[in-house]
């Protein structure tokens, strides 16, 4: 606990001799999203030389700071500060942003698995995936991935016991309650369901990713040939 | 473009420099050396900026030409190998002549090694850096491990004369002094039983095999959590200590995920950070706890004694 912070939320605490974990609840939640993603702005717009890297995620940001160019106390001071205003600041009105998905089984090995744990058909849970709206939380894991939130409860599915070592980009997965996109290939332990032909990750441009923090996203089922004669694979 | 030529290697070689931060919310790794202090030590002995890429290798080194004359230096752990039939020379400048190849061997001390050449490894940079993030791809070269016949360019050469000449082998000797690694608490400290804080913080644990840029694994006493709630996945610090369910720790080192959902008990000093990047396999490690304002009294010293490396001064 920093000086100055009492024990409710919103709180700092130190997360290292370089971080501060600034935690704004223990949930999950749209509110608690938007406060993540306000202060979030707000650290970013103020471009600080000291602050050298911030995370978002469900329910809390982590600061780092080069700790030559300012202490715990200072920080602690600065965030307190950024906190008292929050409210003030308007989010930008989100994205809608369209994900096209190819849900053909060489792309979605668990699909099956999925289904039969839920005991509905495949058909179903591309139903399923593709009909709700769904909200980045945060990108982290992996450049350019997205926590995306709105997965229909029924098809909440644990992560599997033993990762692959191998996920190929563009495939789309399911997490527990959580649905995401690996954006570049990678190992990873989520249920691949589908395959979308969409660039996530693209270092050379400006913004590098597809999706960012706040932004809506819709799943939009495709065929296997629609994917083939994407602009990405054509 | 005077270029380097690997002709092998090394047991997992990769282009580094200080690293890539600020894109930590799009889920990139901030990377970079893995003893950034060694990193700067041969940057400095070569007159490069700090952040020039060098070529960090790890428990057995590589072995590489240079197409042109150059001025290289090596540092971090000593690795053995020759140089015109005599051993290579540590924390100091080396001239190389053109065609000439050097064969880095296996580390003597230390786990990590750079070699830094004047002008440093000039592979484009991306987002900002040179360095190479390998389980996403990003950067360096290729966004892998080097391997053979691989050809990285030399950047132009600095205007700015070398210094120091040498580095005082002393004061090298001190920074990297066996003894506990100092940590702070780490955001879930509370969580964790008190005999788990006892037996951190007094018996050995021992450095695993399966440990590498991402994170060190270590195993030891299991730790004990005072319940077996998930935390929600947060944004983790260089250096956290997470402890999974089977109460084994894993140290994030330099290329770690930018969020994970495991409790955090402790964090590497910054001070310190040099010195794990320089623990091998099957060594035995200590942590000891400091307070945050402790944390900070050691880095400034840690600072001081590292800013008498690069004059030549023999340090406070």
């Amino acid at each position: 606990m920093l000086p100055g912070m009492t024990e409710s939320f919103p709180r700092a605490v130190p997360a290292s001799d370089h971080s501060v974990l600034v935690e704004f609840g223990d949930s999950i939640g749209l509110d608690l999203h938007r406060r993540v993603h306000r202060f979030f702005l707000t650290m970013q717009r103020h471009a600080d030389p000291f602050v050298r890297n911030l995370h978002p995620a469900y329910a809390s940001v982590l600061v780092c700071f080069d700790p030559d160019a300012i202490s715990h106390a200072g920080i602690a001071a600065l965030i307190r500060a950024r906190l008292e205003c929050l409210d003030a600041l308007e989010l930008p009105p989100p994205r809608l942003v369209e994900i096209p998905v190819c849900y053909a089984p060489e792309f979605g090995p668990d699909l099956e698995f999925v289904a039969a744990s839920h005991g509905v058909t495949t058909a179903d849970v591309i139903r399923a995936h593709s009909t709700p709206e769904y909200r980045v939380y945060f990108l982290g894991f992996a450049p350019g991935f997205p926590y995306l939130h709105g997965l229909p409860p029924e098809l909440a599915t644990p992560r599997r016991a033993s990762p692959r070592l191998r996920v190929a980009e563009g495939s789309v997965a399911i997490g527990g309650a959580v649905t995401g996109i690996y954006p570049v290939a990678s190992p990873g332990g989520w249920n691949l369901i589908g395959r979308t032909p969409v660039r996530l990750f693209t270092p050379d441009t400006n913004p590098p990713v597809r999706l960012e923090i706040g932004d809506r996203v819709r799943f939009q089922a495709i065929t296997r040939d629609a994917f083939d004669t994407s602009e990405h694979h054509a | 473009m005077a270029v380097i030529r690997v002709v092998k290697p090394g047991l997992s070689s990769t282009v580094q420099d200080l690293g890539r931060p600020g894109y930590g919310y799009l889920g990139v790794s901030a990377c970079g050396a893995a003893d950034a202090l060694a990193l700067r030590a041969g940057n400095r002995l070569l007159g490069n900026d700090d952040d020039a890429a060098g070529i960090e290798m790890t428990l057995l080194g590589a072995a590489v030409v240079f197409d042109a004359a150059t001025t290289v230096a090596f540092t971090g752990g000593e690795f053995a190998g020759e140089f015109r039939g005599a051993p290579l020379p540590w924390w100091q400048r080396l001239d190389v002549g053109a065609g000439e190849r050097i064969d880095i061997g296996p580390s003597r001390t230390g786990a990590r090694c750079y070699l830094c050449v004047r002008g440093g490894i000039a592979v484009p940079p991306l987002m900002g850096s040179r360095s190479t993030h390998v389980m996403s791809g990003l950067g360096g070269h290729a966004g892998r491990r080097l391997q053979a016949d691989d050809v990285l360019p030399i950047g132009p050469a600095p205007r700015g004369a070398p210094f120091p000449a040498a580095i005082d082998r002393e004061s090298v000797r001190l920074l990297y002094a066996p003894g506990p690694i100092r940590v702070t608490c780490g955001p879930q400290a509370d969580s964790f039983v008190d005999d788990a804080w006892a037996q951190f913080t007094s018996e050995p644990f021992q450095v695993a095999e399966q440990s590498d840029r991402v994170g060190i694994r270590l195993t030891g006493p299991v730790l004990t959590r005072r319940d077996s709630r998930e935390i929600l996945s947060e944004g983790v610090s260089l250096g956290a200590i997470q402890v999974p369910l089977d109460g084994q720790p894993i140290l994030l080192f330099v290329d770690h995920q930018t969020t994970g959902g495991y409790p955090k008990i402790a964090n590497v000093c910054s001070a310190d950070l040099h010195r794990v990047a320089q623990l091998r396999p099957r060594d035995a490690v200590r942590f000891t706890l400091v307070s945050f304002e402790a944390a900070e009294r050691l880095r400034r010293e840690s600072q001081t004694r590292v800013d008498a490396l690069f004059t030549g001064g023999s340090g406070a």
